[in-house]
Order: C-alpha cells, then sequence, then structure tokens
C-alpha cells in the first residue's frame, strides 16, 4: 500500500521524511508501549502509536522502523521531528484515534504482524 | 575495537544515545542487519533500565570478530530477587518510565531474548551488572 494514499486516507499531515511518499507499506503494528514495539521481529514495518516523545523515535530506530503515525491528534514536537529526521524516518500526525487508524489501514490491505 | 559511554540516571532526553551510537557503528563495520537489531534491541532496553532504575552507569562495548559483549554497569539500588524480575509482566518501574512507554516487565525478558549469553549480577544498594554477548558468525 501506497504511504501517501495511506495519509490521504487517515486525514494525516506529513512532518518529516521523504514529501513524495511513493513508499510502500506490507505491516502495520499498533502500541503504546514501546517495549513491545521492541519485541517485533519484522522490520519495515509502519508504527501507529499514541505516544509522543523521543524514545518513540528511538524504539522505531532500534527497531528498524522507518514509518510513524502520531494518532489521537497527538502533536510531535521539535526535538522529535529532528531526532526523525536524522534517522530517515517519515512521521505522520493523524486526528483520528489509534483504534480508527488500525481500521483504515486494515482495509486497505495493510497487513497485520500475528 | 573497545566502546565506553556514561550514562545518567533519570535523564530520559537522552536514553537511547549510546545505543544510536552503537548501532551507527556496528552499520558502519557492515555487520548483518539481523544481527544489529538483536545487539542493539538488547542495549537499548539495558540503558533504559539504567536511566530508569540507576543513579549513573557505565555501558562497555568491545567488538572483535567473533562476537560482540556488552557490559552494563550501574550504581543503584540493585535487584532483590534477579528471577523474579527476569519474570514477564514484573516491574518495579515508577509513573515516569510508563509515561515513556517502558515499565511494563519486559525489558530482561527481551534482553535475554536478543542476545545468545547474558549473566546478571547485582548487589542490593550498590548496584547491577548485566553482561550481553552476541556471536557474530554462525
Amino acid at each position: 500500500m501506497k504511504l501517501s494514499l495511506i495519509i490521504n486516507k487517515i486525514n494525516g499531515t506529513q512532518l518529516a521524511g521523504d514529501p513524495l511518499t511513493d513508499n510502500e507499506v506490507e505491516y502495520a503494528f499498533a502500541s503504546d508501549l514501546m517495549s513491545d514495539v521492541l519485541t517485533v521481529e519484522k522490520e519495515d514495518i509502519l508504527l501507529i502509536t499514541g505516544l509522543n516523545n523521543l524514545q518513540t523515535i528511538r524504539t522505531a530506530e532500534m527497531a528498524d522502523i522507518r514509518y510513524i503515525i502520531f494518532a489521537r491528534n497527538k502533536k510531535v514536537n521539535c526535538d522529535i521531528k529532528r531526532l526523525a529526521e536524522e534517522n530517515n524516518m517519515v512521521i505522520i500526525e493523524s486526528p483520528y484515534s489509534v483504534y480508527k487508524v488500525a481500521g483504515i489501514l486494515y482495509n486497505l490491505g495493510v497487513k497485520p504482524i500475528f | 575495537m573497545h566502546l565506553i559511554y556514561k550514562i545518567q540516571g533519570g535523564n530520559f532526553s537522552r536514553a537511547g544515545n549510546a545505543s544510536s551510537e552503537v548501532k551507527k557503528i556496528l552499520k558502519q563495520l557492515n555487520i548483518e542487519a539481523r544481527i544489529i537489531k538483536r545487539i542493539v534491541v538488547a542495549l537499548y532496553e539495558g540503558e533504559v533500565n539504567i536511566v530508569a532504575h540507576a543513579f549513573n552507569g557505565v555501558i562497555t562495548v568491545a567488538i572483535d570478530t567473533e562476537k560482540i559483549t556488552i557490559v552494563l554497569t550501574d550504581n543503584g539500588p540493585g535487584i532483590p530477587d534477579i528471577e523474579k524480575a527476569m519474570e514477564k509482566g514484573y516491574s518495579t518501574a515508577s509513573p515516569a518510565v510508563r509515561e515513556m512507554g517502558f515499565g511494563a516487565g519486559m525489558g530482561l525478558p527481551n534482553m535475554k531474548k536478543n542476545t545468545d549469553e547474558m549473566y546478571i549480577t547485582s548487589e542490593i544498594n550498590k548496584g547491577t551488572v548485566v553482561t550481553l554477548i552476541n556471536y557474530l558468525l554462525p
């Protein structure tokens, strides 16, 4: 699934990363618990979360996650944005809840990891 | 190659900086991505543990052609019951740690899962030493 279409369907705003976002996303995972995210073995997944702090980006960095959607209208500050940019990540804000974002992505055919 | 990082307890804004540096170096050394991920996930959990529980700590990383040995040494409260601390879901983390997305009692088990060998020694009111070993060759 094209990231640009995902951004459009979740009413998202892209804050960091390649503006073309022609990248394809195959798998997604939703969690506010970073310890859970760190147990995910699959790489290159999209993370949906409501946890907006630096540790979200650090966790994504360690877990080889390049796409993050901050759901339920959580705003990303400039430190988070800068760290995401340093790590070549795409970060997106959405006004929708984690549940709604996950539902939309599931309907679009983005697969769960388990 | 031998790397040393000083870690400050309680400073969540810097938690993960050492792990990030190590990841960049391992990438430069062309180590397989799957092995790098295992090492840095375990290291990052350990680094967060020092920030979350200890006053301060030191992480040393020794890299040779055969293996990577990481030793995390902290000055802190120590772990009274290591066996219990290794149980999934057991945690003594503060609300501040939980707000960071940690403190669910998954750190130590996940560190064990991502390393080939892991050793913990701890002394109450003194500190904890965690050794992580990952082999680079099959």
